[in-house]
C-alpha cells in the first residue's frame, strides 16, 4: 500500500480553509465506511461518543465547583476521533496518548470511575492521584498515557512497537497527537524511526487546526500534513475527523495493513475542539463564527441524524441513551467523592519499584 | 545482588572496554530480551569500540544501529522497555544526551510515579562522559552529576574493569531506569579483571585504598587520578583513603561517613564543575551527618568554571589532576 496522489477532501475544506489550511489534505482516505452494519453498531458508537461528551461536559462542573484542579483539556467536538479509531483496536494492541486524553481513555476501556476518581487525586485513580487529568495510565487496558509534552509520547509508542516488531507479534501500538506535535523534532525522528524499522505503530495526528493558540498555518510551513507524512515512505490518509465511520473504516484499513506487517501508518484526522484549549484559556484567537461553523458539524449530531434518517434513532432512544450516560457519570463521581485519599504517608512510593525485581 | 566477592588473586590483564564488551555479550547470551541499540553500534562497532564484533555474533536485529536521533531512539528504548524487553541503549556522549533529556526525565524517570506503580521502566542507558582528550568543550563535560539529580534513576559510574564488567548484568537486573557512565579516558586503560568476582551489587560504594588521615571521596574517571595522589601522598607519611562511589544515585552515604568517621577528613573529587555539583552534594550530605566527626573543612577539587577549553595545557589546567589532588589533601591535613 502507498499514499495516494494529492487531491481535496470535500467536507472540512470551507471551514479548514477559513481557518488557515493552505491547501486540502494530501490524501483522503476512501475506505468502505460500514453504512448498513450489524444492528446496533452506530448506536454504540453513539453510546461511546456521548459517554465522552457528557463526561467532560461534566468535569466542567466539577472544575468550576474546585472538585477537580490542575490542567485540564477537553476533547469536547473531537470525540469521533477516539472512538472511531478505537474501532480497529484490539483489547492486545497499545495506545499512547496526550494531555487531552480522557476520550481516548474513555474510548480505550478504561472504566470512567477510574478515571473520575484521577482527576479527584484518589487512591481509587486509574493513576492513584500521581497523575491527574494529563497523565491518565492504565496498564490492564495497555493505554500508556497520558503524556503532557507535547510529542514526547510519539518515540515510546515507537519502543513498544519495536518490542512487538521484534517478539514478531501482530499487536498494534496507536499513539495520538495534535498537529502541533507534528512541528517537534520528536515526530519527525520518530516517523523516521519507524518507517526505516517497519514498526507497527499507527500514528493518529488529531488536527483541530491550533496548537493552544497557534493556528496551523502559523505553525507549519507546509500545512499539508500527510503529504509531510508521507515523505518519510509510509502511507498516509487524512480522514473527516468529524464523522465517525469515517474515521472508523480508515482506522481498520491503516490498523489492519499495520498488523499486516506493512510497517507504520499515518492517519491525519481534521476536527476541531469547540472549547478552549484548557481551562485557562480566553480562546481569543478564534472567530465565534469559525467555531459556530464547526459546532454544526458535531460529530454527534451527524451520526445521531444518519440514525434518524435510517429510522436507528428517535427522540425517546435518545433520551434514554443520555439517561444512561448520566446515570453513569453520577456514579463515577459519587464513588470519586466517597473513594479514600492516597495517603501523604505514602508519598514517596512508586519513584523506584517496590518489587525486587520484573520478570 | 550478591555483595563483591574478596579478591581470589587470579585476574587477567583487560581493558575497561574489554570488559565493557564481555559484560555485553554475556547479556546478550543470557536474556533474547536484551538489544543494544544506538548511533554506530553495529557496523562501526560502537564510536568507542565497545561493541565490536557484537554485531557479527547477534545480528542487526539485537546490535541496532539508529540514525542520528538521540529522543527517539532512546525514547524507543523506553517504550520497548515498556513492551517487555531490556534495552541497553547506547548514547555516544552524554553531550548529546541532552537531546534526549525529555525522554530521560519526562518519561524513563517518571512513568512509575506518574502510573501510580504500574508501568516500571528496565531501560538501560550507557553513554560516555568527561574530558582529558582535547576534544573541546562540546565533547568533554561531565554531566553525570545533572542525572543524579533526578528521582526514578539510577545512576553508575564503573571506574574499574571489574565494574565495566558487571554493571550492567546487575543494571539490567533493575526493574528502573539505570543510565551507566563511562568515562572516555578508561576505555584503555588496563586493569586485573578478577576472575573470582561474577558480580558487583549497584549499591555501596567501595574503599579502593584503606587509609587513616584523610578521605578521598571520587568516582569515575578520577578514580586513578585519586589512586595516584595517595600514592603521591603515602611518599609523604599521609595515609589517605580512597572511596569510588560507584554509584551516583542513590549515594551510598553509609560507606562515605563510615571512611569521614576513620580518617576525620574530606577531600571530594568530582571532575564536574564545583557550583551546584554532586561534590557539592556530598560535602552537604558529610556536614549533615558526620559534622563533629571532621577535624578540617571539606575541600573539593573540581574542574575551573569554564567549557572545557581544547589546548593541552589548559584542559589540563581546567580539570582535577592528582598534584591538585595532593595540594588539597596537603591543604586540609595541616
Ligand atoms: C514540549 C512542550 N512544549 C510546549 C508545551 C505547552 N503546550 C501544551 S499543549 C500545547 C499545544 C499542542 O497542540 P497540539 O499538539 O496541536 O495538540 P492539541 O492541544 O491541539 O490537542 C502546547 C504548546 C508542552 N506541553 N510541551
Amino acid at each position: 500500500m502507498s499514499s495516494t496522489t494529492p487531491q481535496h477532501e470535500g467536507k472540512a475544506r470551507s471551514a479548514a480553509r477559513r481557518s488557515g489550511r493552505k491547501k486540502g489534505p494530501a490524501t483522503a482516505a476512501r475506505g468502505t465506511p460500514d453504512r448498513h452494519p450489524a444492528p446496533g453498531h452506530h448506536l454504540s458508537l453513539l453510546r461511546r461518543m456521548l459517554a465522552i461528551r457528557r463526561f467532560e461536559e461534566r468535569c466542567v462542573e466539577l472544575y468550576s465547583g474546585a472538585k477537580i484542579r490542575g490542567f485540564v483539556h477537553l476533547y469536547i467536538g473531537e470525540e469521533a476521533v477516539a472512538v472511531g479509531v478505537n474501532q480497529a483496536l484490539r483489547e492486545e494492541d497499545a495506545v499512547v496518548s496526550t494531555y487531552r486524553e480522557h476520550g481516548h481513555a474513555l474510548a480505550r476501556g478504561v472504566p470512567a470511575d477510574a478515571v473520575m476518581a484521577e482527576m479527584y487525586g484518589r487512591a481509587t485513580g486509574c493513576s492513584r492521584g500521581r497523575g491527574g487529568s494529563m497523565h491518565l495510565f492504565d496498564a490492564t487496558h495497555r493505554f500508556y498515557g497520558g503524556n503532557a509534552i507535547v510529542a514526547g509520547g510519539l518515540p515510546l509508542a515507537a519502543g513498544l512497537a519495536l518490542a512487538d516488531r521484534m517478539r514478531g507479534s501482530t499487536r498494534v501500538t496507536c499513539c495520538f497527537f495534535g498537529d502541533g506535535a507534528f512541528a517537534e523534532g520528536e515526530f519527525h525522528e520518530t516517523a523516521n524511526l519507524a518507517a526505516l524499522w517497519r514498526l507497527p505503530l499507527l500514528l493518529v495526528c488529531e488536527n483541530n487546526l491550533y496548537a493552544m493558540g497557534t493556528s496551523l498555518a502559523r505553525e507549519h510551513a507546509q500545512t499539508n500534513l500527510a503529504m509531510r507524512a508521507a515523505s518519510y515512505g509510509m502511507p498516509a490518509w487524512t480522514v473527516d475527523g468529524m464523522d465517525v465511520l469515517a474515521v472508523e473504516a480508515a482506522a481498520l484499513r491503516a490498523a489492519e495493513s499495520v498488523r499486516a506487517g506493512n510497517g507504520p501508518h499515518f492517519l491525519e484526522a481534521q476536527t476541531y475542539r469547540f472549547r478552549a484549549h484548557s481551562m485557562y484559556d480566553p480562546d481569543r484567537y478564534r472567530a465565534k463564527s469559525e467555531i459556530e461553523e464547526w459546532k454544526g458539524r458535531d460529530p454527534l449530531k451527524g451520526l445521531a441524524e444518519l440514525m434518524r434518517s435510517e429510522g436507528q434513532l428517535d427522540d425517546r432512544m435518545m433520551e434514554e441513551l443520555d439517561m444512561e450516560v448520566l446515570a453513569e457519570i453520577d456514579q463515577a463521581v459519587g464513588r470519586a467523592e466517597e473513594a479514600p485519599l492516597e495517603p501523604v504517608a505514602d508519598l514517596l512510593r512508586f519513584v523506584t519499584s517496590e518489587t525486587g525485581s520484573t520478570a | 545482588m550478591s555483595k563483591r566477592k574478596a579478591p581470589s588473586g587470579t585476574s587477567r590483564p583487560t581493558t575497561y572496554r574489554e570488559a565493557l564488551r564481555e559484560g555485553l555479550r554475556e547479556a546478550l547470551l543470557q536474556d533474547e530480551r536484551v538489544f543494544l541499540m544506538g548511533e554506530d553500534v553495529g557496523r562501526y562497532g560502537g564510536c568507542f569500540g565497545v561493541s565490536l564484533g557484537l554485531l557479527e555474533e547477534f545480528g542487526p536485529d539485537r546490535i541496532r544501529d539508529t540514525p542520528l536521533s538521540e529522543s527517539g531512539f532512546v525514547g524507543a528504548g523506553i517504550g520497548a522497555a515498556l513492551g517487555g524487553m531490556r534495552p541497553v541503549v547506547e548514547i555516544m556522549t552524554v553531550n548529546f544526551s541532552l537531546l534526549a533529556l525529555d525522554q530521560i526525565l519526562n518519561n524513563a524517570a517518571t512513568l512509575l510515579h506518574m502510573s501510580g506503580g504500574q508501568l516500571s521502566v528496565p531501560v538501560v542507558i550507557r553513554m560516555t562522559t568527561g574530558a582529558g582528550r582535547q576534544l573541546g568543550a562540546q565533547h568533554s563535560h561531565s554531566l553525570e552529576g545533572w542525572y543524579a539529580h533526578i528521582p526514578g534513576i539510577r545512576v553508575l559510574a564503573p571506574a574499574t574493569v571489574d565494574d565495566a564488567r558487571h554493571m550492567l548484568a546487575a543494571a539490567l537486573a533493575d526493574p528502573d531506569p539505570v543510565l551507566i557512565f563511562e568515562h572516555g579516558s578508561l576505555y584503555n586503560a588496563e586493569g586485573a579483571l578478577d576472575e573470582a568476582v561474577d558480580a558487583v551489587d549497584l549499591d555501596t560504594a567501595a574503599v579502593r585504598r584503606a587509609g587513616t588521615d584523610v578521605s578521598v571521596i571520587t568516582y569515575g574517571g578520577s578514580l586513578p587520578k585519586a589512586m595516584a595522589a595517595a600514592e603521591t601522598l603515602a611518599g609523604e607519611g599521609i595515609s589517605a583513603e580512597v572511596v569510588d562511589l560507584r554509584a551516583l544515585r542513590p549515594l551510598d552515604d553509609a560507606t562515605v561517613m563510615a571512611s569521614v568517621g576513620r580518617t576525620h577528613r574530606a577531600v571530594i573529587v568530582d571532575e564536574a564543575w564545583r557550583s551546584g555539583s554532586l561534590a557539592a552534594e556530598i560535602s552537604s550530605r558529610i556536614t549533615e551527618q558526620a559534622f563533629y566527626e571532621l577535624d578540617a573543612p571539606v575541600q573539593r577539587v573540581c574542574s575551573a568554571e569554564v567549557p572545557i577549553p581544547y589546548a593541552r595545557q589548559l584542559e589540563e589546567a581546567a580539570l582535577p589532576q592528582p598534584a591538585t589532588i595532593v595540594d588539597a589533601v596537603r591543604r586540609t591535613v595541616s
